[in-house]
């Protein structure tokens, strides 16, 4: 039987991210997935003849460029292209427009209040402030606080310093950052409803969270911190969908001479002597390597496919209460044609961006008090897209395709998930959106609508918890999956952990498959290929 | 879903084709650019040229020049505790400004680093207007916070008129303004010209005699067509020009820019990329003995240690422009600043700019040389270029101060 080097379990980007360093470091590795697709959580799906769809993740913006320049990802064919602008639609008929263009974007705030428009100003410099800081960590193993090692050492040095160049009073406001609400946040800043509205919602997304719990003012920097070449907080479509992220890393391994497998599911994580020496596929299928990744989420690495035998006691309390509460919801639609939408000025850029249908924190709020009483909120917060404004290549000439984020929608709900209960689910998003628009429900070809069931069931992230683990402080950094176990490295040697449930979490990032394929060339005495940071001095 | 929106009436929706804001003049002003050379100012369309750099500058500094102030972000600051407000936000004392006179001021943040700068109008008993570079709204209602005062925004209820040059005061009363001759600098006059309010303030931007005009926006244009009316008769040159002409008299009259010669509090990400008064050379505006004022104890702590680095003047020999430059001590070879602002100073025959300079132990640097790169057809080349500090503007001409003025 043949032996790899390293077999990773699960092809999502960060499995295929982690593969790829390790093949160019001259590894042979091979990545095993379950599904028949590559991509995981970042796939593009043709569901209905002729439209590809993002059907998971959607947008990019999190993916680290060191990742992009190292792997080479633009020569196998990725190309990511910066979205315009955003919008909140008004249910008196209003709406508040963040333009792409910033002297408009002022104009249409200083309309919904003047002060606003000024505050803007300090509200992106204390922005940019937390990025800068959180950004350095990013493609750097988190130092373990309890250690006593000199690279630990060293790394708390670097943390400290990095937190040095802080004043003292922004020291303060960046610890109260890490532990406010997002909306006591923004009301340090603004005062307009509809401002307040427009930008606490990416502090809820993949949150089982309300806009008023602490600690989702941290969720909105996690959705801050990326760039679209150079632009902090800008996002961008990946041309034919989020699924060429994942082709694009899985080209970039191949061409080391690494191997995808699809339709392999792993079973078990093969354990003898307190070493992993390679994994048995639900086949019954045995394939043995040297070295162990499960890019699984922290619950399915330790409580499925790691036998509790080879799990301390302690690890299997920790991955049991692992926080990663399903939260949310996708529709993906099938267009005839652009949905009008009468309250935007004609032929507005706005609906290039991220629109939004909800105009008040308290309306945001009463979304999240469903979700906590098992229901998927009546009145949701969503974010929507349609990438084929630019996309030529994901519908038909003139037809569209639509990418709906939802917030909230629970795991359970009374009575238990049926296909009826989901399908009502997907229909008061429907219902949200024809609000706005007449024409749109005259426009519908085909509706996927995927609950935390569906997300669950088809990509494997458990509860449907897109970022495979809350995003609160009891779980970044060195408490990320658990205290102890954020160098990536597994309860028993020669075992790893590469996924979102890892340092630094969730969104299409790459940086815990990165790092991850950092520690594991430094285990095996080999010459590192992934990327340093691109510092910003 | 068809109501409008509430508030519709107050402000339109803009209209996203026009990324750029006319003003006021804006009818009037395209009809001297023909360059159509535009950039924003404070989100306005605003010439960069109108048509010769050249003869923009000279107009400034040998005839007439007339510029839109319109973009200015302007404040009405009224009410009780509006002179109770004004003096604990801004550095200097301005208990003692009386109705009618206007004062150069910065303000700072708490830290002491300054958040921005501008001129104060105190235009009648208890009402001020406050100019400023950046906008400032915010800040000034936190400022507010417990005080019986007014702040509105009015940039875009003035209509304002910059008319700089020797001949600016001639040009004006030949245009039919009555009571100049007895404007002193820094005065404010309220008369009417026509048929419409005008006022009149003997302040710039410049270093030269000139003027700057208020009005409605709705006299904004009768107000352009009386100042053009004198040169349509052969009278005098009036030229209109460019923020290109201006940042050239600004940096000969030595007065800086926030965020482009230090960068303001408020926008300032990276520890230590603030200034502060002291910092900026602006000792002269901060008053220690008037009540408490915003940023007081930092700047009280600062003064008692040693000079960190400075906003300095210097001129540079030699003609190669010392754009971008990194500064030398030449004493110790260490790099101790970088240019901020420069330009070529036609009336000097000299390069002249404002630059960001480290003192070692409160020292200053005894000599500094500039690394300049320039290219010729192409060609990169580097030089270096000896500086000499100015502490005084490096020009400035005493007809700028003459009550009356001369006609030229």
């Amino acid at each position: 039987m043949k032996k790899h080097d390293v077999i990773v379990i699960g092809a999502g980007h960060n499995g295929l991210t982690n593969a790829a360093f390790l093949a160019k470091a001259g590894l042979d590795v091979v990545v095993l997935e379950k599904n028949s697709y590559v991509g995981g959580a970042t796939a593009s799906l043709e569901l209905h003849e002729g439209w590809i769809y993002s059907n998971c993740s959607y947008v990019c913006s999190l993916f680290r460029p060191e990742i992009y320049q190292a792997l080479d990802l633009g020569r196998h064919g990725l190309e990511v292209v910066p979205l315009q602008g955003s919008v909140s639609m008004m249910q008196n008929g209003d709406h508040f427009g963040s333009y792409h263009q910033p002297e408009i974007r002022r104009r249409e705030m200083m309309r919904h209040s003047k002060r606003d428009a000024d505050a803007a100003i300090r509200f992106d410099a204390d922005l940019m402030k937390w990025c800068r800081l959180i950004r350095a960590f990013l493609l750097r193993t988190p130092p373990d606080p309890a250690s006593f090692k000199i690279r630990d050492a060293m790394e708390f040095a670097y943390l400290l310093k990095r937190f040095h160049s802080l004043s003292e009073s922004q020291l303060y406001e960046f610890i109260r950052f890490f532990t406010m609400s997002i909306a006591e946040y923004l009301e340090q800043y603004f005062e307009s409803d509809i401002v307040l509205a427009h930008f606490s919602g990416g502090s809820i997304i993949g949150t089982g969270l309300g806009v008023y719990s602490p600690g989702t003012a941290y969720v909105l920097l996690h959705h801050a911190m990326g760039d679209i070449d150079g632009n902090v907080g800008s996002w961008g479509f990946a041309r034919g969908g989020m699924g060429s992220v994942s082709k694009a890393i899985a080209s970039s391994l191949r061409s080391y001479g690494g191997e995808v497998r699809t339709e392999a599911e792993v079973a078990t994580i093969n354990v003898a002597g307190g070493r992993a020496n390679g994994v048995m596929l639900a086949s019954g299928e045995q394939i043995s390597a040297k070295v162990v990744v499960s890019n699984l989420d922290a619950k399915r690495t330790f409580l499925q496919v790691m036998k509790p035998a080879d799990v301390p006691d302690k690890l299997l309390h920790r991955a049991r209460n692992f926080k990663m509460r399903g939260s949310s919801g996708k529709v993906n639609i099938a267009l005839d044609g652009m949905p009008d939408f009468p309250g935007l000025p004609s032929g507005s850029p706005l609906t290039l961006g991220h629109m939004h249908f909800t105009d008040s924190l308290e309306r945001l709020e009463r979304a999240y008090d469903d979700w906590k009483d098992c229901r998927w909120s009546a009145d949701p917060y969503v974010d929507m897209v349609i990438p084929t404004q630019y996309d030529p290549s994901m519908a038909p000439p003139g037809k569209h395709m639509m990418s709906i984020f939802v917030q909230y929608c629970p795991v359970e709900v009374e009575g238990g998930w049926t296909d009826a209960e989901r399908d009502a689910f997907g229909a008061s998003v429907i219902d949200q959106i024809s609000d706005y628009s007449p024409n749109f429900k005259d426009l519908l070809l085909h509706t996927e609508i995927r609950t935390p069931r569906e997300l669950e069931a088809e990509v494997g992230l458990t509860e449907g918890n897109i970022f495979q683990g809350e995003l609160t402080l009891d779980q970044l950094m060195f408490n990320r999956p658990f205290p102890g176990y954020a160098q990536y490295r597994g309860p028993v040697k020669n075992m790893y952990m590469c996924s979102s449930s890892n340092h630094p979490g969730g969104g299409v990032m790459g940086a815990p498959g990165a790092n991850s394929a950092r520690e594991i060339l430094r285990d095996l005495g080999r010459k590192d290929t992934t990327p340093e940071d691109f510092e910003d001095d | 879903m068809s109501k409008p929106p509430p508030n519709a009436d107050l402000t339109p929706l803009p209209d996203y084709r026009q990324v750029l804001q006319p003003s006021p003049f804006h009818t009037r002003l395209v009809e001297h650019c023909p360059l159509q050379n535009w950039m924003s100012w404070n989100g306005y369309q605003t010439p960069r040229v109108c048509d010769v750099l050249a003869s923009e500058y000279f107009a400034i500094r040998s005839t007439c020049s007339v510029m839109d102030l319109t973009p200015m972000e302007k404040y009405r600051i009224a009410g009780p505790d509006a002179l109770k407000f004004l003096n604990r936000l801004v550095t200097r004392d301005v208990g003692d400004l009386k109705a009618g006179r206007v004062t150069y001021v910065v303000w700072c943040n708490d830290e002491g680093k300054v958040l921005d700068d501008g001129t104060l109008f105190h235009l009648r008993a208890g009402e001020y207007r406050l100019c400023a570079q950046h906008h400032q709204l915010d800040w000034l209602l936190l400022s507010s916070i417990g005080m019986d005062v007014s702040i509105q925004a009015e940039t875009h209820q003035v209509a304002a008129l910059s008319v700089q040059g020797p001949t600016s005061y001639a040009l004006l009363t030949a245009a039919g303004v009555v009571g100049l001759d007895q404007l002193k600098p820094f005065g404010i006059l309220h008369t009417r010209l026509r048929v419409f309010d005008l006022m009149i303030s003997r302040t710039g931007f410049t270093g030269d005699l000139g003027y700057e005009l208020w009005v409605e926006p709705a006299a904004a244009l009768s107000l352009w067509d009386a100042l053009f009316a004198p040169a349509q008769q052969g009278l005098f040159d009036v030229r209109v020009i460019g923020l290109s002409a201006l940042e050239m008299a600004r940096i000969e009259a030595g007065f800086i820019v926030p965020g482009d010669d230090f960068n303001t509090a408020e926008t300032t990400v990276r520890a230590d990329h603030d200034r502060s008064p002291f910092e900026l050379g602006l000792d002269w505006l901060v008053n220690f003995d008037k009540p408490h004022f915003t940023g007081k104890r930092a700047l009280l702590r600062e003064r008692a240690r040693p000079v960190m680095r400075r906003l300095v003047k210097l001129r540079v020999s030699g003609n190669k422009p010392p754009m971008d430059s990194f500064l030398y001590d030449a004493e110790h070879g260490r790099r101790i600043g970088t240019v901020k602002s420069q330009s070529w100073s036609p009336i000097l025959k000299s390069n002249v700019c404002l630059a960001d300079v480290g003192y070692s132990n409160g020292l200053v640097p005894s000599q500094i040389w500039a690394e300049i790169y320039y290219q010729k057809e192409l060609e990169w080349r580097a030089t270096w270029a000896e500086c000499f500090m100015s502490e005084k503007p490096f020009w400035a001409h005493p007809r700028r101060l003459k009550t009356p003025p001369r006609n030229f």
